[in-house]
């Protein structure tokens, strides 16, 4: 007895399992609540109120009233649209364009850590940095891009950001540039976790290089293709600093994404919080949405 | 159905041999084992003539073609993996029908061509499973699996039994001889266990250090080893080997007990080796005959009891050991002296400095 309570207090003066547990937990948890679980339910909350930041006056409550106008807003819509273009568009080129570069720097050659290392820079830089030096590039006075352009005998002077048509190919562009590099790198590291011996076993059955890819390569990189898929879809999904650096939404709305109008709604002009808060839970809802259809998809390449 | 022929064929790593310079022909319809400790080539052999491997030099011929710079896939063999190489991402049936649907089979017949070999391999229940799922001995059979439905010229086996247990090693063993039996198809099959080279082969390639030691079928190896290796390797326990002095006709072992050999040997010694020297004396355990007379003695050590017969382990001096083989019906004790003489039949000699045997003349 008397020993059990003298290695007690022993215990008392250093810290126990449980207050270390506390000591790396808390921190992390407030700051947490802070700045992101509290504005989330806030904004929930919002959502269902008529208020702005700058008017002076209490929430008041509507219900679904913010809802109902933006999903009844044809112009809504078609910024859902856009985006919804803009994200099918750049993560198809991306997955496309990274799927190969990685099938080109697979096999080890000289120089090719080199290489690597080069590709993966656009995707360590700064979206709103990209975005202001690619709209330098796309200027259609000093740019360099439709001077490249002209190379490919191809002579424009277009003005890529001012042209409806054109400028959503831009930000596809400057995105895709972006972040071709994630999805070579994630391709990468599934291509380099297939066993040699698979080839070695299709080489013995008398499988042609195309059919190797089709029938070992292409299902063993599946789920990672699917995570990168998954990553670059809810990215391009809620994208804005690129597409705010390079157009600010424009010419007219023809580059105004989802994000764009919400930014728009909240910080200028009217400042309508509450209904921009409606339409920040709506993205909310489809990312989570379309998450979900991956992640089923993803479990299902992975059983396999 | 084929016949393999490797001519010179090398394999170099760097500086270092894998494969020194090695000629052999398999004949159609032969289960030829690859039998040697682990490094000694047999799997870098295997691989070369499969065309996974490229050869340094040499040639390799395939029912007469030369086929040394073929693709596997141009060459018509299977190779059965070691860790069986299964597609994990595929179903046992697509597993077993891929070389099938690499080659555009018309589907009606993949379908009967799988259904009859997993007939034949027992395994049609497991067709809807994934190869993760199996258990050692049922992954092996769909490697077979996959290997026999494309009725190739010839098969090559690395080690496929080497990952199962001890008792399923058996069964497997008997299945794959069935097989063989069955299709008579040219084998080319790699292990380091010398219980299953004996039981499997129709001719034995015993290797060591990248280089063949002996060809032979597997009464040669274990009767007529070519040389200490051989002797060492094949059996178990291997061949005795003694080194004894050898004058005026008579053996001196140590020990100081006294052996003749036979007439035609003592021939072969005096040509051979000369008066006056040392000899390797080289007898399998169950060539002794424990008798009355005191011919070579020995004292017991240890006492193994196999069941059908005891394995002795004698001193004949402090540094030498015997093992015998001897009938079950009569007990020995710790530190007996018994004294046994050898089948003149079963008797080796080997030249002690370059370790090859000597043919009796």
């Amino acid at each position: 007895m008397a020993n059990i309570l003298s290695s007690g207090k022993i215990g008392k003066k250093h810290l126990s399992e449980r207050g270390l547990v506390n000591l790396f937990i808390w921190p992390t948890l407030i700051l947490l609540i802070l700045v992101n679980i509290f504005p989330l339910f806030y904004s929930i909350f919002l959502s269902f109120n008529n208020y702005s930041v700058i008017g002076n006056k209490l929430p008041i409550w509507v219900g679904f009233q913010n809802f109902k106008d933006l999903l009844t807003n044809e112009q809504v819509w078609n910024y859902f649209a856009i985006t919804g273009r803009y994200a099918l568009l750049s993560v198809v080129l991306q997955t496309v364009l990274g799927f190969g570069l990685a099938m080109l720097i697979r096999e080890k050659f000289k120089g090719s850590g080199i290489i690597t290392t080069l590709i993966l820079i656009p995707m360590m830089l700064s979206p709103v940095v990209v975005g202001l030096f690619w709209k330098l590039m796309f200027n259609p006075g000093y740019g360099i891009f439709n001077y490249l352009i002209s190379w490919l005998g191809i002579p424009l002077t277009t003005d890529w950001l001012a042209k409806g048509d054109l400028a959503l190919w831009a930000i596809v562009l400057v995105d895709v540039w972006m972040w071709t590099p994630f999805v070579m790198l994630l391709v990468l590291s599934g291509l380099s976790a297939i066993p040699e011996y698979l080839y070695e076993a299709a080489a013995i059955d008398r499988a042609s290089s195309w059919f190797q890819f089709w029938h070992i390569t292409l299902p063993q990189v599946a789920p990672l293709v699917l995570i990168a898929v998954l990553f670059r879809s809810i990215e391009a999904f809620k994208s804005f600093d690129l597409a705010m650096g390079l157009t600010g939404g424009g010419p007219g709305a023809a580059t105004r994404l989802i994000s764009i109008d919400i930014y728009t709604r909240a910080f200028l002009g009217q400042f309508k919080t509450g209904q921009a808060s409606a339409l920040a839970v709506i993205v909310l809802v489809v990312i989570i949405a379309i998450s979900n259809l991956y992640i089923t998809a993803l479990n299902k390449a992975k059983e396999s | 159905m084929a016949t393999i022929e490797l001519r010179d064929v090398v394999k170099k790593f760097g500086d270092k041999y894998a494969v020194k310079p090695m000629n052999m022909t398999i004949q159609d319809g032969e289960f030829v084992v690859l039998l040697g400790p682990s490094g000694c080539g047999k799997t870098t052999t295997l691989r070369m003539i499969s065309g996974l491997e490229a050869v340094s030099s040499g040639n390799i011929f395939l029912n007469g073609k030369d086929v040394t710079w073929a693709h596997p896939s141009a060459r018509d063999i299977a190779y059965v993996f070691q860790f069986y190489a299964l597609y994990p991402h595929l179903t046992v049936r697509d597993n077993i029908a891929f070389p099938l649907q690499a080659q555009a089979v018309k589907r009606d017949v993949i379908e009967r061509r799988v259904k009859d070999v997993s007939n034949l391999l027992k395994i049609k229940h497991l067709l809807k499973r994934r190869p993760g799922g199996l258990s050692g001995g049922d992954q092996q059979r769909v490697a077979l699996a996959r290997a026999l439905v494309r009725h190739p010229a010839a098969f090559l086996m690395d080690e496929p039994l080497g990952a199962l247990d001890a008792d399923f090693r058996e069964t497997m063993r008997a299945e794959i001889k069935a097989l063989h039996v069955a299709q008579k198809a040219t084998t080319v099959y790699v292990t380091h266990d010398q219980i299953e080279a004996m039981a499997m082969g129709d001719r034995i390639v015993v290797m060591s250090n990248a280089s063949v030691q002996q060809i032979g079928t597997p009464a040669e190896v274990y009767h007529s080893p070519t040389n200490l290796f051989v002797a060492n390797f094949i059996g178990s326990p291997g061949m005795n080997l003694v080194k004894c002095h050898y004058q005026g006709g008579k053996l001196t072992l140590p020990g100081g007990s006294v052996y003749v050999p036979a007439e035609g040997w003592q021939k072969t010694l005096d040509h051979q080796l000369g008066d006056n020297q040392t000899v390797v004396l080289g007898f399998r355990p169950e060539a002794a005959r424990v008798s009355g007379e005191p011919k070579i003695s020995a004292d017991v050590f240890l006492v193994e009891m196999n069941g059908s017969n005891v394995l002795l382990d004698l001193h004949l001096d402090d540094d030498n050991i015997v093992r015998i083989r001897t009938n079950r019906g009569v007990n020995y004790g710790l530190g007996d002296t018994i004294n046994f003489d050898l089948d003149p039949q079963m008797v080796r000699f080997f030249n002690p400095s370059t370790e090859a045997a000597l043919v009796m003349e």
